[in-house]
Formats: structure tokens, sequence, C-alpha cells
């Protein structure tokens, strides 16, 4: 399982700030993405038009990244901090 | 106090100050900016802001600004303070403290991190206004 954590916007079109997500080990970017979808259509849109950074153990991932079983992966819309 | 921090409570700019100056008697100039609450944003009128952070993430990009600033400019120590929850309009936000022992690297590096600030940190603000509330996106 993972722990996927939604922030902003967001958590009103994912239902929940946290969700657990049973993608098997070792998925793929791609994969995580496609499950994502299925699931949250409307992230998942955001996601393939890249509006969302995906974190991996709060480090920015790229497509390239391998999600593990017990993983914490964060959807981050555009950042507005500061002023 | 550590210098850098992601807190509820509103902050002393005094105290802050003292806490920079206290690291270093090398220390000729510290160069602040402070963010704060406005009424107006993108033809809106802002009636409160609330900002969300992801816990631990947002603390360690805050930290990395730090590093990242002592390392590349010629200065003696950085402070970075974000309130998160909500925020009125006139309140402070933000503190960046930047303290050298010559101005123009304080100028220079003060600047960057709050650029950077903005550019990397996963904190999110989300406007209040008549019409009502709206997540701001400022940085892809």
């Amino acid at each position: 399982m993972i722990t996927v954590k939604f922030f902003a916007n967001l958590k009103k079109m994912a239902g929940a700030e946290e969700v657990k997500l049973d993608i098997g080990d070792k998925a793929t970017m791609d994969g995580f993405i496609g499950f994502i979808s299925k699931h949250y259509p409307e992230i998942g849109n955001l996601l393939k038009e890249k509006r969302l950074l995906v974190s991996i153990n709060q480090e920015v991932a790229d497509t390239s990244t391998v999600i593990n079983k017990g993983d914490e992966v964060a959807l981050l819309p555009p950042f507005s901090g500061g002023v | 106090m550590e210098l850098v921090r992601i807190q509820r409570e509103d902050f002393c700019i005094e105290d802050e100050i003292k806490n920079v100056r206290k690291v270093s008697t090398r220390i000729g100039g510290l160069v602040t900016f402070l963010g704060i609450a406005r009424d107006f944003s993108k033809g809106r009128d802002i009636q409160k802001i609330t900002f969300e952070y992801y816990p631990g993430m947002a603390e360690k990009k805050l930290n990395e600004i730090r590093e990242k600033s002592k390392k590349d400019f010629d200065i003696i120590e950085t402070s970075i303070i974000h309130r998160f929850g909500e925020i009125d309009i006139g309140e402070n936000i933000v503190l960046i403290i930047v303290a050298s022992q010559h101005r123009a690297e304080a100028f220079k590096a003060c600047k960057w991190c709050i650029d950077e600030l903005k550019r990397i940190t996963p904190i999110w603000k989300r406007e209040t206004t008549k019409e009502g509330e709206v997540w701001v996106e400022e940085h892809p």
C-alpha cells in the first residue's frame, strides 16, 4: 500500500486529504497516473496535463521515478506561498 | 528559537532580528523582507487568506533555501518564518532576514530567498472573497 496525499483544491476533488492505495510494488509513474485517472478522473487529467507535481517521500519525482510499497506520494498543485 | 519555522501564530519582527543578530558579531547589516496580507488581488477584494502547507516537506525546502543562500551568497545567516492557517488582512505572512558583513550581498540574498520560497516550497494560499474561496495558482 502507498499513502497518497492531496493538497489545496485537490482535497475537494478527491473527497479526502489522504488515501491508502494498493498499486503493487515498484509501480511506474505512468502506472500510478493511470490508477489515479481511473479513480479520480479530474485529478488524472491535471497529472496528464502536467499541471501537478508529484513527490515521493517528500522529494519531487519525475517520470522515471519508481513508487515502492510503503511510499508517501503527494500530489502538489502549483505553489502559492509567500506573497 | 529556530531560524527556519512554519507556524500558525504571528511572529515578532524585533525578536526574530535579535535571534539572527546573536549568531555573530561580524554582522554589519541585516536585510528583511516582510510579506503582509493585502486586501486586493487580481481584481478581487480579499477578506482573508488561508495558508496550507505540506508538513515535513515545506520545512525541508525552507531549510534548503537557507543552506543554499549561505553557500551562494557572501552572507552570515538567514532566517525564514512562514505562517499557516487563517490570516486576516494586514497581518504578517512571511519574514525573511538575511545578515551579512556588507549590505550588497544581503539585499541580493534576501530577494533570492523569497523568489525561491515561492518557487519550490509546498505552501498554498486560499483567498476568501465575497464571491467565495479561490485557491491561488502561481507556480506550476
